[in-house]
């Protein structure tokens, strides 16, 4: 048995929580480098303001329904999500983070001890309780089926929150209201698909064939049905992760026009990336980088490009990927465009133990040692200095610095942020 | 007042203090390293449920009689009950603050610890969340220092 635990409006939620005086406020929160709504308070969602739209398209309902902007703050979202699945590990003995909001909670034999409905209650209340962000519950034997449970309990008023579908009556009447895209795992491409051949709701798929399924679409959706039906079927490794990349990617404050300039840039991304790689405790075994011009400027000439290589030997050495972002960049550049936005993706993570050495390798594995060292070391003074150490390559501290207008405090993690009492 | 030598902090990195099971010599790589038994961490002091604890800062000076001065850093643990007596950090209106809560006889009042501010009556329609319930108190004595 599963329970999917999922945050309602998590950013909004988040910057809410304090800022009592936005109580009732309309909030929406803007992706990087302010551009499109990522986020919005239930306030702001009855208002009509839509997932995605960019934020200078909606200036005048801002000002009209005074709606609060926020630039995305991911430290604080970060911490706040560390505070919500904390609190979820006490509450079950197996917890699988799926997103920065959501979990999946093994429940299994927790309907021996409580009623379900009951438990999902005492999760809910615990979470809001712990850290003040409001959550919803779905139950279901399957995580396909939880997932829908949890979409009912965030669409139905009625629920309170927390819909248990452990039932299959109640699996099928919900089911026939579902439409088969808000499916886990059904993409918008492939229920294009299905409704084509008559498959529109949740139901429909449930009811399907499975040799068809199979044959006419895949291995993944034929699963997909079967765990509609109560047949959990998903190994944990099958589950459609929402990261197995490493992205770093922004537009740029001013136009760059160089090579050197954006060289500085792509290198830049290509370091914070390898930091990341490095927290995780992973490996990249590709690296790819993209440029491009604004395509909102259809005055200027356009150009975009992307390039990728596989290595060898996978790596978390910043040196390495820097040193390999730039031979691939370098082709790519062409003269007398605007470039607006570049991006560093490092692709096919392994785990730092376990991947494979390379047996024609040249370097004597003492290299790799040094290297690590070295990179423990950068890493370290990054953390803990106010000096920030870096490659020669890359640009100072300054430049290519995002746009966050709105910036809220780090209420959580700064001690110079704390939210003042009186 | 009397005061006991815990321990000694090596490096302001260190988040763990060592609590050293004997006599340390300086100047020599340390020879007690491996007589350390067990680090303390002010986080097992103060905080209890870490998954619902929030620090908050101070401004004012409505809490002084209870110890609470301006600047301090006020530990909070949401996942307490709050009762009678408890010092709160409710969220009221507009802005958070630091009260005493008390619920008899009522009606519920947030009050001060000061005699020159005025207790603050819950009324009907009035909208008061408890955010959580202050458990430490965390002050610098050190004079100048930036925080």
């Amino acid at each position: 048995m599963f329970a999917l635990v999922d945050c309602n409006n998590f950013y909004a939620s988040c910057e809410k929580l304090f800022r009592p005086d936005l109580r009732d406020t309309p909030v929406i929160v803007l992706s990087n480098n302010d551009g499109c709504v990522v986020a919005r308070s239930k306030e702001a969602k009855a208002l009509g303001i839509k997932m995605g739209v960019p934020v200078h398209h909606i200036q005048s309902e801002i000002r009209q329904h005074g709606i609060q902007v926020f630039s995305s703050n991911y430290t604080l979202y970060g911490d706040m999500s560390r505070h919500v699945m904390v609190t979820l590990e006490a509450l079950a003995p197996r917890v699988d983070v799926y997103s920065i909001d959501e979990a999946f909670l093994d429940i299994t034999g927790v309907n021996r001890v409580v009623a379900l409905g009951g438990f999902g209650q005492q999760v809910k209340s615990t979470v809001v309780r712990n850290t003040g962000l409001p959550v919803c519950v779905g139950i279901a034997s399957t995580r396909t089926l939880a997932k829908l449970a949890n979409y009912a309990a965030k669409k139905y008023r009625a629920t309170d929150g927390v819909v248990d579908l452990s039932k299959t009556d109640r699996q099928r009447r919900l089911m026939a209201l579902v439409p088969v895209d808000e499916v886990w795992g059904v993409g918008r491409k492939i229920s294009v698909k299905l409704q084509a051949v008559g498959i529109t709701t949740a139901l429909d798929l449930a009811d399907a064939d499975p040799a068809t399924l199979r044959k006419r679409f895949s291995v993944v959706l034929e699963r997909t049905m079967s765990e509609l039906n109560g047949v959990a079927c998903l190994p944990w490794e099958d589950v459609p992760q929402p990261k197995k990349q490493i992205m770093c990617s922004r537009s740029f404050g001013t136009v760059v026009k160089t090579l050197s300039g954006l060289f500085e840039a792509v290198a830049n991304f290509a370091v914070r990336a390898a930091e990341k790689l490095r927290a995780g405790e992973q490996c990249a075994g590709a690296v790819m980088v993209f440029v491009r011009t604004n395509p909102f400027r259809s005055e200027l000439p356009q150009y975009s490009n992307s390039a990728s290589v596989k290595l060898i030997t996978p790596t978390q050495d910043s040196r390495v990927i820097v040193h390999q972002v730039l031979s691939l960049l370098k082709p790519m550049f062409r003269d007398g465009y605007d470039y607006a936005k570049a991006g560093v993706m490092l692709g096919d993570l392994v785990s730092q133990v376990h991947y494979q050495e390379d047996l024609f390798s040249i370097e004597p594995s003492g290299k790799n040692e040094r290297s690590d060292r070295l990179m423990s070391v950068m890493d370290e003074i990054n953390r803990h200095s106010g000096v920030k150490v870096h490659s020669a390559r890359q640009a100072g501290p300054a430049a290519h610095k995002m746009r966050r207008k709105h910036l809220s405090p780090a209420y959580t993690t700064d001690w110079r942020h704390l939210p003042t009492v009186r | 007042m009397s005061c006991i030598l815990l321990g000694d902090s090596r490096s302001f990195l260190c988040l763990k203090i060592p609590l050293f099971l004997e006599r340390v010599s300086a100047g020599f790589p340390s020879p007690a390293e491996d007589y350390v038994e067990k680090t303390l961490d002010l986080n097992e002091l103060c905080v209890q449920h870490p998954a619902a604890t929030f620090f908050v800062r101070v401004q004012g000076e409505s809490m002084i009689d209870a110890g609470i001065f301006p600047d301090d850093v006020l530990v909070v643990d949401r996942s307490l009950h709050a009762q009678h007596g408890d010092i709160i950090i409710a969220s009221l209106e507009s802005e958070m603050t630091v009260k005493e809560l008390h619920l008899t006889p009522p009606p519920v009042c947030l009050l001060p610890r000061n005699p020159a501010y005025q207790s603050i009556l819950i009324e009907e329609g009035m909208v008061l969340e408890v955010f959580g319930v202050v458990t430490n108190v965390v002050r610098s004595l050190k004079r100048g220092r930036a925080r």
